[in-house]
């Protein structure tokens, strides 16, 4: 102890080293309270019978162990069925988005690369849906779906005949295909932004080499732009695939109370279980499996995109 | 160096279909704003049988949108501040400072980015009723529990993006004002934020654009007196008997300063995003 003191003393702390602490103070304390603690305290209700007896004074609920989660992921009972189908759902919905809304924007940030007469103003217009306020866009992809006075029945089935009843869209299976459309509309001018973005950090006389040398068009992509893009696109895929898995909004916005069943992703699956028949545990139990579920594929995905010269060091 | 056929073709192809998929809805929308009631309320049509700006005079009557106007302004502008404010002086401390803790505060930050929102919908629901029940500070049906909320949204990219911003400048700008006399405030403030201004910008266009948007929260921690527009919105659009003409012009009215801010600042924002991809 006292070795460590004189340490202390010879050394002195460089002057003004509680700086960087005291201004990084404020977001830290934000953080925790908003998001760490109530992470911590999800852990805490998972484990108790929080129901809306409880819900004044949590402190009051009695402890349940593991029955939340039990209860939650057993498949036998409608409760853990439900919970599996929303899943799958979800893992349905995010390839499906995730894939087009990827594809969309490499070939947009692709086309886009070079200058061309209008170019600017392609890249605004596609620009818009991300700016748009969320709420914004979905609302008008629900007017757009209405059965009897929306735009899509009125051209697929008014102007082009290829269907002869009017398909409900907002009800029914077709709602997740309707859920993916409107997903892929948000979505895509964000992958679209972060291509871009990296398009911008690789040098045009790689392409002029790689062109003296004859190499196609397609060719070029394949070996010089994907590449070039691999750190851009493992976190953009990672965050792009962790948002859709979540996503709560476009289902809400989308359907209002109307909840068919062919679109109950699980955060909206969650979110009913919990604010609808107030079962606070149970829906915290539901939330801490999601999220265990997202941290370990999280984790296999970097491990198992990370470069390889990095793997071992 | 000249593209080649196929190239163009593509870029004509893929231009026309993506531009068509994102500009029907804006068409869709900009339009049946000025469409009368009657249009609306039978089959699609492309254009309005006479135009009107009266949806953009009924919208304020037919549900409290002044209201909801007011409310997000409030939260937005609220939260916007201190978030850039917060987030200025946490990217400063990481991008000028080696600390303990340096590491650790970046893996939180970032990370907490990436997880459900319904995961701490829940509890930090529970913990604000409970701060009020404990301290009488009331955090759930007024704008408060929002803007803390809402500025934390945003600060795990605005304290990316920024501190990328600031390593972009040389440090010798800071040993200079150092010799000038400027202490570690008077060198962020006189140096760093009048160079790193884009960067501010952008941050707080999509801070406000956060806050704006937000729909979860907003519809468990406002009651009807303190409802933001997302959430007043959404119900009027879900109502029975909807006048789509009216949500419409309401929608257009909400979009439109925000996608103008956006779009005129674009080019910092793209530049803010390959700072940050790039390290």
């Amino acid at each position: 102890m006292s070795a460590q003191r004189i340490t202390a003393q010879r050394r002195p702390r460089p002057r003004g080293w509680w700086v960087p602490y005291v201004i990084i103070a404020p977001a830290a304390i934000m953080e925790l309270v908003i998001h760490v603690i109530p992470m911590v305290t999800g852990f805490v209700i998972s484990l108790l019978n929080l129901t809306r007896y409880h819900i004044r004074d949590w402190s009051s609920a009695p402890f349940a162990g593991l029955a939340n989660f039990i209860t939650a992921l057993n498949i036998s009972t409608p409760i853990g069925q439900g919970v599996l189908h929303s899943f799958g759902l979800s893992l349905a919905y995010t390839v499906c988005v995730v894939t087009l809304a990827w594809t969309f924007g490499m070939v947009a940030a692709t086309v886009l690369q070079r200058p061309f007469r209008g170019r600017a103003l392609w890249r605004t217009l596609f620009l818009v849906p991300y700016a748009l306020p969320m709420y914004a866009g979905v609302i008008t992809w629900n007017f757009m779906l209405q059965r009897d006075s929306g735009l899509v029945n009125h051209v697929l089935v008014d102007q082009l005949g290829l269907m002869g009843d009017r398909p409900f869209w907002l009800i029914g299976d077709n709602a997740f295909l309707s859920l993916v459309i409107v997903a892929v509309w948000r979505n895509w001018p964000f992958a679209f932004l972060m291509l871009m973005a990296g398009l911008q950090s690789i040098p045009a006389d790689v392409y002029e080499a790689a062109a003296i040398d004859g190499a196609s068009s397609w060719q070029q992509w394949r070996r010089i732009t994907l590449p070039m893009l691999a750190p851009v696109n493992r976190v953009l895929l990672l965050v792009m695939s962790l948002w859709v898995f979540n996503d709560f909004n476009t289902p809400f916005v989308l359907f209002g109370d109307g909840q068919p069943a062919s679109g109950d992703l699980i955060s909206f699956h969650i979110y009913n279980a919990s604010f609808l028949t107030w079962d606070f545990g149970l829906g915290s139990a539901m939330s801490v499996t999601l999220l265990l579920v997202l941290l370990a594929a999280s984790l296999i995905y970097m491990r198992a995109t990370s470069p390889k010269e990095n793997r071992h060091a | 160096m000249r593209d080649t056929r196929g190239m163009k073709i593509l870029r004509v192809v893929a231009l026309t279909v993506l531009g068509l998929f994102v500009a029907i809805p804006l068409y869709a929308m900009v339009t049946t704003a000025i469409k009368p009631l009657a249009d609306v309320q039978s089959s699609f049509s492309w254009w309005p049988s006479r135009i009107t700006f009266q949806p953009f005079v009924d919208m304020w009557k037919t549900v409290p949108l002044a209201s909801y106007f007011k409310n997000s302004l409030i939260v937005a502008s609220c939260a916007t501040v201190a978030s850039v404010v917060i987030a200025i002086f946490a990217a400063y401390a990481i991008s000028r400072w080696r600390f303990r803790g340096r590491e650790g505060f970046r893996t939180v930050v970032l990370s907490t980015q990436m997880f459900p929102g319904v995961l701490f919908l829940l509890p930090l629901f529970i913990i604000f009723v409970n701060i009020d029940r404990m301290f009488g500070i009331t955090l759930v049906g007024t704008p408060g529990g929002l803007v803390l909320t809402y500025l934390t949204f945003s600060l795990p990219f605005s304290i990316w993006m920024l501190s990328g911003y600031f390593d972009g400048i040389p440090t010798e700008l800071d040993q200079a004002a150092k010799v000038d006399g400027c202490g570690p405030m008077g060198t962020l403030f006189r140096v760093l934020l009048p160079t790193a201004r884009p960067g501010v910008v952008a941050v707080a266009i999509y801070a406000f654009m956060t806050a704006w948007s937000e729909v979860l929260f907003a519809s468990v921690m406002t009651t009807q007196d303190n409802r933001t527009l997302s959430v007043g919105l959404r119900q009027y659009s879900t109502m029975t008997n909807v006048y789509w003409n009216q949500v419409m012009a309401a929608s257009l009215l909400v979009s439109v300063p925000i996608v103008v801010a956006f779009l005129a600042l674009q080019k910092s924002f793209v530049a803010g995003l390959t700072s940050g991809a790039v390290k």
